[in-house]
C-alpha cells in the first residue's frame, strides 16, 4: 500500500503539460508579446500626431539619436526635435504609466473588495489628492516644496486620504471588504465636499478652473524630470509586485475564508495591498489628476483576453491600461485641435458604454 | 494530531460552542453531527484557526495554532468548504493549483512539479478530464470534487471537510466519503467532517460528536452515539434504529404534534424519503 496517494510517478510515466496548460501559456504569452509591440508602436505615433505632424521614420531618428544609438544630423528640424522630445514623448510616456497603474490597481482592487464594478477611485484616495491639489492651487498650501509644490501636496492629499480609509476600515477590527469598501465611498464623498468647499470659499475663479481640470484629469503637465521619472518606477514596481503576488490575489479574490485556507492571513495582505496601491494610485493621481474608468475597464477587457489568473491579468492589463491612455490623449489633443479636451471625457466616453456592456454580460437573462 | 481543550466561542454575547473537547486523530475520521446552528462550522473553524476561541486552546502536533503561522498550518492541514470564485472566471487547473500556495514564497507561475501534483489530486477525485474548464462552468459536485483535489494538493496530513456530500448525488457521496476514509485508513491522515446524513455518518466515520446549542450531547463510536436517547432530544423527531447486519439504520419521521421547529426541518432526511432494504 502506497504511504500517500502521491508518490511521484516513475520517470517513464512523468506526463508533458499534465494540466493542460501549455496552450494557454503559449496564447497568453503571444497577448503579452504582441501588446508589448502594440505599445510600442502606439507610442510613436502619439508622438508623431498632433497639431504638427512630425513623420514616424523622423520620429524613430530622433528617439534614437537621442537615445545616443544614432549620430545627430543637423539636418533635423530644431523644431521637430523640440515637439517630439520635450513635449509629446514625455506626455506619451506619463500616458502609459499612468493607464497601467491605474489599471493594475484597479485589477488588483476588485480582488482586495471582491468586487467587480471596483475603481482605484473607490478608495477615496482620488478626492484625497484632488483636495490636496485644491487647497495648494487656492491657497498656496505647501509653499516652499518648490516646483513640485502641486504634485506634493495631492500626494499628500491622497495619503491622508488612504490613511484615514485604513483607519476607519480597521477601526471596528478586521479589515474586511465591506468595510474598506463603506469607508472608501465615506471619506471620498468627504473630501468632495472638502474640495467643494475650497473652491466656494476661496471665490478665485482662475483658481476654480485649475481644480475642474485637476478633477477632470491631464496629462498636460508632463514633462522630464523627477514627477515623470517617479510614475514610471512607482508602476513598474507596482507592477511586479502586483504580477508577483498573483496567486495571492486569486485566493483572496475567491474568499477571506480560502485565502485562510490556503495559508494567506487575509486581513494582513489587504492592509499590505492597501498600502502599495494607495502609493500607486497617490503617485499616479498626483501626476495627472483623476482619469476615470481606466481602472474599471480594462481590467475586465485583460481578464477576456488571457483569463482570471492575476499572475496573468494584472501584466495584461498593465499593458492594456497603457495602450489605452496614449490613444485616448491622442484623441484629447487632436480632436478638436487645437483646443485640448480634458482625457477624462474621452476615457468616460469610450469607457461608459464597454461598462454598460459588461452589465448586460454579467446577469444573462436578468 | 489537532486537539482542542474547552473550547468556547461566542460572537458578542451570544454562545456558538461551551466548553467543547475533540480530537482528530490519525487513521480515523470524526464525524461532527448535530442540527443547524448547533455549532458545527463554527467548531471545525477553530480548529483551523480561522476563529480563534475565546476561551480554550486548540493544538495541532505539539504547537498550539496561535504559534503558527497562517502558512505553517496551511502546509499540515487541508480544508474544504463551500465557496463559489464570484465572477472570476478561474479555470479548474487554476483552481487545484492554489492548493500549491502555501508552499511557495512567491506566487507565480506553477513550477511543473506543482502541475503533476495537481494532476495526480485532479486524477484521484476523477476530474482530470476537466482541468481546462473554467470553474464557473462545473456543476456542484464537480465543484465539490475540484475542491477536494485542492485539498489533495496541498498534500496536508490533516483534512478537514465541512458538507463535503452537499450537492453531490448518492453514487459520488460514498465516492467522495470513501476516498476520505482511504486516506484516514491507508495514508494515516486525521480527518475530520460534518455530515448532515447520521446514515452516512455512521458508515463512514469511526467516531462522532453529536453537538447542540454548541455543547458536546455525546461522543463514542456511531453505534454508541447514534442512538433514539441522544437524537431526538436534539433534533426533535423521531428515530427508530434498524439493526442489520453489518450495522444499523437510522429511520426518522416527524414527531406527530410535536412542535417541528423550522429551523430543524434541514438537519436530517425526513423518514418518508428513506428507502430501506430489509
Amino acid at each position: 500500500m502506497r504511504s500517500t496517494g502521491f508518490d511521484a510517478r516513475p520517470a517513464g510515466q512523468r506526463r508533458a503539460d499534465p494540466l493542460g496548460r501549455s496552450r494557454r501559456r503559449g496564447r497568453n504569452t503571444a497577448w503579452v508579446s504582441a501588446l508589448c509591440l502594440l505599445l510600442m508602436v502606439s507610442l510613436v505615433l502619439a508622438v508623431a500626431l498632433g497639431p504638427v505632424t512630425v513623420a514616424p521614420g523622423t520620429v524613430a531618428e530622433l528617439l534614437l539619436s537621442h537615445l545616443g544609438r544614432l549620430p545627430r544630423r543637423e539636418t533635423l528640424d530644431s523644431t521637430a526635435s523640440a515637439i517630439v522630445w520635450d513635449v509629446r514623448l514625455p506626455r506619451a510616456l506619463l500616458g502609459a504609466a499612468v493607464g497601467a497603474g491605474l489599471a493594475m490597481c484597479g485589477a488588483a482592487l476588485q480582488a482586495m473588495v471582491r468586487n467587480m464594478l471596483a475603481d482605484p477611485y473607490l478608495l477615496g484616495i482620488n478626492s484625497g489628492a484632488s483636495s490636496g491639489a485644491a487647497a495648494m492651487i487656492l491657497f498656496g498650501v505647501g509653499l516652499g516644496v518648490g516646483e513640485h509644490a502641486l504634485s506634493v501636496s495631492a500626494f499628500a492629499g491622497a495619503l491622508v486620504a488612504s490613511l484615514l480609509v485604513y483607519l476607519v476600515a480597521r477601526s471596528a477590527g478586521r479589515v474586511t471588504s465591506m468595510r474598506l469598501l463603506l469607508a472608501g465611498v465615506a471619506i471620498g464623498y468627504a473630501l468632495t465636499a472638502v474640495t467643494s468647499f475650497l473652491i466656494f470659499a476661496s471665490g478665485s475663479t482662475e483658481g476654480a478652473r485649475s481644480v475642474m481640470f485637476w478633477l477632470l484629469g491631464s496629462l498636460a503637465l508632463a514633462k522630464w524630470g523627477s514627477p515623470l521619472g517617479v510614475v514610471v518606477v512607482v508602476v513598474l514596481f507596482t507592477g511586479a509586485l502586483l504580477s508577483w503576488w498573483g496567486r495571492r490575489l486569486d485566493a483572496l479574490a475567491i474568499g477571506d475564508e480560502t485565502a485562510h485556507i490556503l495559508g494567506i492571513s487575509p486581513a494582513r495582505f489587504r492592509t499590505q495591498l492597501l498600502v502599495v496601491v494607495s502609493l500607486c494610485i497617490g503617485v499616479v493621481v498626483a501626476a495627472s489628476g483623476s482619469i476615470g474608468f481606466v481602472g474599471l475597464v480594462v481590467p475586465h477587457l485583460a481578464r477576456r483576453l488571457v483569463g482570471a489568473a492575476h499572475v496573468w491579468a494584472v501584466p495584461v492589463s498593465g499593458l492594456l491600461g497603457g495602450i489605452f491612455l496614449v490613444w485616448a490623449d491622442l484623441v484629447a489633443r487632436t480632436l478638436l485641435q487645437p483646443q485640448e479636451l480634458p482625457i477624462g471625457i474621452i476615457t468616460a466616453f469610450i469607457g461608459a458604454p464597454f461598462l454598460l456592456y459588461l452589465i448586460r454580460r454579467m446577469h444573462p437573462g436578468s | 494530531m489537532i486537539s482542542g481543550s474547552a473550547i468556547s466561542f461566542a460572537y458578542g454575547s451570544r454562545t456558538v460552542l461551551d466548553s467543547v473537547d475533540v480530537s482528530v486523530r490519525h487513521g480515523e475520521v470524526l464525524g461532527l453531527v448535530g442540527p443547524n446552528g448547533s455549532g458545527k462550522t463554527t467548531l471545525l473553524r477553530t480548529l483551523y484557526g480561522s476563529l480563534v476561541p475565546t476561551t480554550g486552546t486548540v493544538y495541532l502536533d505539539a504547537s498550539t495554532l496561535q504559534e503558527l503561522t497562517a502558512r505553517q498550518v496551511a502546509q499540515t492541514v487541508s480544508v474544504v468548504v463551500q465557496e463559489t470564485p464570484g465572477d472570476l472566471p478561474l479555470l479548474v487547473s487554476d483552481m487545484v493549483l492554489l492548493g500549491r500556495t502555501p508552499y511557495r514564497r512567491t506566487s507565480g507561475r506553477s513550477a511543473e512539479s506543482d502541475e503533476e501534483i495537481a494532476a495526480d489530486a485532479l486524477e484521484r477525485v476523477g476530474m482530470l478530464a476537466s482541468a481546462t474548464k473554467g470553474f464557473d462552468e462545473l456543476s456542484g459536485g464537480e465543484r465539490q470534487r475540484v475542491l477536494i483535489a485542492r485539498a489533495l494538493a496541498q498534500q496536508t496530513t490533516h483534512l478537514l471537510l465541512d458538507e463535503p456530500t452537499n450537492h453531490l448525488d448518492v453514487r459520488y457521496q460514498h465516492e467522495v466519503l470513501d476516498l476520505v476514509r482511504s486516506l484516514a485508513r491507508s495514508s494515516n491522515h486525521a480527518v475530520a467532517v460534518i455530515l448532515h446524513d447520521l446514515n452516512l455518518a455512521a458508515t463512514y466515520c469511526d467516531r462522532l460528536l453529536l453537538l447542540d446549542h454548541g455543547r458536546v450531547v455525546a461522543a463514542g463510536t456511531p453505534s454508541e452515539v447514534l442512538v433514539k436517547e441522544h437524537l431526538e432530544p436534539v433534533y426533535h423527531i423521531d428515530v427508530r434504529r434498524l439493526e442489520l447486519d453489518d450495522g444499523f439504520q437510522l429511520v426518522f419521521r416527524a414527531a406527530p404534534g410535536r412542535d417541528r421547529q423550522l429551523r430543524n426541518t434541514d438537519a436530517v432526511d425526513p423518514g418518508r424519503r428513506t428507502t430501506l432494504r430489509p
